[in-house]
């Protein structure tokens, strides 16, 4: 008995493989490691089929270059494409550029509305206005770009209101412009952003608000040296899922843009589906991979965290 | 301040619900386009047929079609997430093994990946397989194609992460003297599992079919890489809204509100009553 104990203990220290089961009937060693590897299979299964692999595939597509029918040899050709073409590396930085703006923008949105629902509301209140809040990320992004298009199309509500206010003489067209599509991206994000706020802010005392207060810091001082800080995990987690999920939409920019939006993930899409170039359509996808990735890992570095603990507070 | 304070919120919802007001409002406009002005109220949209010249969504087979194709790969995606994420649930929470940070790390990548990322490099992966077993064996994979199966496969490489992170978020506060107390008192591993681990985690195995279902029946970036001659609704939408839509897209946009309506407040039921 005080072997098996023992083994046990062991195991926990040296984390010998096998399924931690508590109780007094320690299971055999090999009916933990089979149960191990049942357990194993599905999520190998997964990540390498459907993650790993794939993206070796679309590792290697992107490296080689069609030379003749089914001839193939490997070559940075698809790469050079995208710096020797302005329109591809244009629309890269374009659609760095206004996610970080519509990233941005998000948070000073969504922040005064996290801080009423953690810190004024409270309770009840605060409790319904999240839920109120939530409300729309329950339908489709699909739906809710519907709602933008008839809002803001030339024949739709708003230009119609603008002309009844005599603020405009005739219907102006809303739609197609990057304004618009920083709207729609702002709106479709919103919830990610509010959620990890609102977390992080709930858990700050308030009590080191009033003593700050009391020693005499204005409101900014308090924003600046103790509210932001404190909820920075909040902010950069929020900030990445943003970023990265702005990064790879696609039918908001689309829609709302039209012929305008010159979107990365539009491109990726008419080289893989319309023209069947998937050599040159993975290489894009890849440098989006990595633009997205790489600032991903920037701003954890910059803010100091891990992505496990970011990921798992959103 | 404080006037200031619901100015703000005030505004803040206005810009939430808007969109899904004006979505709701025209679906029941007597007019041909989802657009002002008022012309007064109609069922059409809903129950018109195609004779009378407007095709109501009860009406609109290629809107009905799409909607069983969603409903059919959001049910396939919430059993393999759901099954998927259980198992590594335990495997996250009871495992030793090496590398299981490591795996575990692995698990949150399709977080960050861009959906039309996924959706190409298992295009790209699927279609290399199918052209092996086609050149080497002679087998015909067809369900590796752009197809259903592929999408399928597409949601669930994302989904299952998210299920993951629920279960096993449910799992890390399950009380282990239960299960050894039955353990003690003789019971097996399959009735423990039966009796006192499933009805523990059922909150969240509920709350992750509930959110699976939910994300695959919206998903758009995915899909849309994946997707063969049978579009669910999300993409058949995205076809209509490009080419100008009729009030039909309010009407089923309206379908799905209250679709996710009921979703939502029978999990916030069960949440509040669960405690």
């Amino acid at each position: 008995m005080a072997d098996a104990a023992a083994t046990e203990h062991a195991a926990t220290e040296h984390a010998a493989p096998g399924l931690a089961a508590p109780g007094p009937v320690a299971p055999s060693r090999w009916s933990g490691r089979i149960a191990l590897w049942l357990l194993l299979a599905p999520a190998l299964l997964w990540l390498l089929a459907l993650i790993v692999l794939p993206h070796v595939e679309l590792a290697l597509l992107s490296f080689r270059e069609r030379v003749g029918p089914r001839q193939y040899v490997a070559s940075l050709a698809q790469y050079r494409t995208f710096f020797d073409e302005p329109l591809y590396w244009h629309v890269f930085i374009r659609t760095a550029w206004m996610s970080i703006l519509s990233t941005l923008l998000t948070l000073l949105l969504a922040f005064p509305t996290a801080w009423v629902i953690a810190k004024i509301a409270r309770g009840r209140a605060g409790a319904l206005l999240f839920a109120v809040c939530l409300i729309p990320f329950w339908v489709s992004e699909t739906v809710r770009t519907l709602g933008w298009i008839i809002l803001l199309r030339e024949s739709g509500v708003l230009p119609a209101l603008l002309v009844k206010l005599g603020i405009t003489a005739v219907p102006v067209e809303l739609l197609y412009r990057d304004a618009t599509i920083l709207v729609g991206l702002v709106y479709t994000s919103m919830l990610f952003m509010l959620v990890p706020l609102v977390s992080s802010l709930e858990s700050l005392d308030d009590s080191l608000i009033e003593a700050a207060y009391d020693l005499g810091a204005g409101g900014f001082a308090i924003l600046r040296t103790i509210v932001i800080p404190h909820a920075a995990p909040g902010i950069t987690a929020g900030c990445i899922i943003v970023f990265m999920l702005t990064l790879g939409n696609y039918l908001t920019p689309t829609l709302l843009g039209g012929k305008n939006s010159a979107w990365f993930t539009e491109q990726i899409y008419t080289q893989f589906i319309t023209r069947f170039n998937w050599e040159q359509g993975a290489a894009l996808g890849f440098l989006l991979l990595a633009l997205s990735t790489g600032l991903v890992v920037s701003g954890l570095r910059l803010t100091g965290q891990r992505f496990g603990d970011v990921m798992r507070r959103t | 301040m404080r006037a200031a304070t619901w100015l703000y919120i005030g505004a803040f919802l206005a810009f939430l619900f808007l969109p899904l007001a004006v979505v709701g409002f025209f679906a029941f406009n007597d007019a041909d386009y989802p657009a002002p002005p008022w012309r007064g109220f109609t069922w059409d949209w809903f129950l018109g047929s195609a004779a009378a010249g407007r095709t109501g969504l009860f009406q609109d087979r290629e809107l009905l079609t799409s909607i069983g194709t969603s409903a059919y790969v959001a049910a396939w995606v919430t059993l393999l997430a759901v099954s998927a994420g259980t198992t590594n649930a335990f495997l996250l929470e009871r495992g030793r093994f090496r590398g299981k940070q490591a795996l575990s790390i692995l698990m949150l990548a399709p977080l960050v990946i861009p959906g039309v990322i996924l959706g190409i490099s298992i295009l790209a992966f699927a279609s290399r397989i199918a052209d092996v077993a086609d050149d080497v064996f002679g087998w015909d994979a067809d369900w590796l194609r752009p197809g259903l199966p592929l999408v399928i496969l597409g949601q669930f490489s994302y989904v299952v992460t998210i299920a993951t992170l629920t279960i096993s978020a449910r799992l890390r506060r399950f009380d282990p003297t239960l299960e050894e107390a039955a353990l003690n008192l003789g019971a097996s591993r399959a009735a423990v599992l039966r009796t006192i681990m499933l009805p523990f985690l059922r909150p969240a195995l509920l709350g992750s079919a509930a959110i699976s279902f939910l994300l695959s029946f919206e998903d758009f970036n995915t899909t849309l890489m994946l997707v063969g001659s049978d579009a669910p609704l999300t993409i058949l939408m995205y076809g209509r809204m490009r080419e100008g839509a009729t009030p039909v897209l309010n009407a089923v946009s309206l379908f799905l509100m209250a679709a996710s309506g009921v979703l939502a407040l029978t999990l916030l039921r069960r949440n509040s009553k669960a405690g």
